[in-house]
């Protein structure tokens, strides 16, 4: 009895201790962790100005402009509590859209500007046919008006 | 004493302790930590297992394929959903279920525990090999590449392969099976809280991945005709990883129990 109560002790105080160095470390990385920042950290300067980072939004509404005869294009990336304007200048992923998520990873330029070196869609977890996604357009639609 | 006095003696100890709550608790135990009645009862399930999950995996397969309508967004993409879905989840199961097994093992000195553990650890491997490589094959259509570096959600699962590796090579390290056991059931039981923390990564940190589609019990993000072909391919997915790891634990007793007189026996009828 003894021995076996040892080991179930020894598993039990690794299995804890392991929870608990994992859970401090997870809280000392939380910040290296993230992957992308938010319109809203962006603007209350929480982003490093020198350095490259990944800015995260979805693209708002009639702000994507293409630049005629080049693959320059322009959109406002926003939380819909803050926004940054973008330029990018390369090929978009196929799921880029207006209203859609998007990662994008440059550099703040110190009027506030974003210059993307990198584009990346960002889909959501909502999956449905193109008939309900309609539908729900629709009805989103009668409700605004 | 006899010996038959000393069996007595035993007996009247250990029986009324037992005998109150659950008398059948010290049978059932035994029988699931004895060889030659889990090598049996792997026979007879094997087929069934083998046989479902290939019916189910099939169908589920069609119905994701063909019958399920197309994103909205993805098109047609979004099918790979019906393999990288039940791969993740079994990738992480299976880790569970090798941490938990190595663990029984490793307090009451249980070899079948071991067993189970080292049987599922490869095929665990698999799965997670194939969440990430679908993963990628997923990614470049709809995010724009294969993998990025620094997102939470990738790392851990790339973390829960090498746990797996991990397991796989110390046990590799050593000549001794009983120390193979034993160490390997202390990585096995440390690396489990890498699983919660891939389920959860997606809610703590900001991440690529999107968020959970069908762990939300209320309300799935996903319409029925495109979500039930995933859960017939979870549950497919789930039974083929059943009928490999008896598979493997059949071949695991084997090789444990090799000089054990039930298995000669075993070997003489069917050979004969």
């Amino acid at each position: 009895m003894t021995p076996r109560r040892r080991r179930m002790l020894l598993i039990g105080s690794v299995l804890l201790g392991v929870v608990v160095s994992a859970g401090l470390a997870l809280r000392a990385f939380e910040q290296n962790l993230l992957y992308f920042f938010s319109p809203s950290e962006v603007a209350a300067g929480e982003v490093p100005s020198e350095r490259a980072f990944r800015l995260g939004g979805m693209v708002l509404d009639g702000s994507v402009e293409r630049e005629a005869g080049s693959l320059t294009v322009s959109f406002v990336v926003t939380d819909y509590a803050h926004q940054i304007p973008v330029t990018y200048t390369g090929v978009l992923p196929d799921l880029f859209q207006e209203g859609q998520g998007v990662v994008a990873r440059g550099r703040l330029d110190p009027s506030g500007h974003f210059a993307a070196e990198e584009v990346l869609a960002k889909h959501d977890e909502n999956y449905m046919p193109p008939e309900v996604a309609e539908a729900v357009a629709r009805g989103r639609e009668a409700q605004g008006q | 004493m006899n010996r038959v006095g000393a069996r007595q003696a035993v007996s009247s100890r250990t029986r009324p302790v037992l005998s109150g709550l659950m008398p059948s608790l010290p049978v059932w135990f035994h029988r699931w930590g004895s060889p030659p009645h889990v090598y049996r009862l792997a026979d007879r399930l094997r087929p069934w297992l083998g046989w479902i999950a290939a019916l189910l995996i099939a169908g589920g397969a069609f119905a994701g394929l063909v019958l399920a309508p197309p994103d909205y967004l993805q098109g047609d993409s979004f099918r790979i959903i019906y393999v990288h879905v039940p791969s993740a989840y079994l990738g992480m199961m299976a880790y569970v279920l090798m941490a938990a097994a190595a663990a029984v093992g490793f307090v009451w000195r249980i070899k079948l525990g071991h067993a189970v553990a080292v049987s599922a650890a490869p095929i665990g491997a698999s799965f997670t090999f194939l969440a990430l490589v679908t993963g990628g094959i997923w990614g470049k259509p709809t995010w724009g590449t294969y993998w990025e570096w620094g997102d939470a959600r990738l790392m851990f699962e790339l973390i829960l392969l090498f746990l797996f590796l991990g397991y796989l090579a110390l046990r590799a390290a050593f000549d001794d099976q009983d120390k193979a056991d034993r160490v390997s059931a202390i990585l096995a039981v440390v690396g489990v809280i890498n699983v919660p923390i891939i389920h959860y990564s997606v809610e703590w940190w900001s991440t690529l991945h999107q968020g959970p589609t069908i762990s939300k019990l209320d309300s799935p993000s996903i319409t029925m005709d495109m979500l039930a072909p995933l859960l017939v391919m979870i549950v497919g997915f789930t039974l083929c990883f059943a009928w490999l790891v008896l598979n493997r634990l059949q071949g695991q007793i084997v090789e444990r129990e090799r000089d054990a007189r039930w298995l000669r026996q075993l070997v003489t009828e069917r050979t004969r």
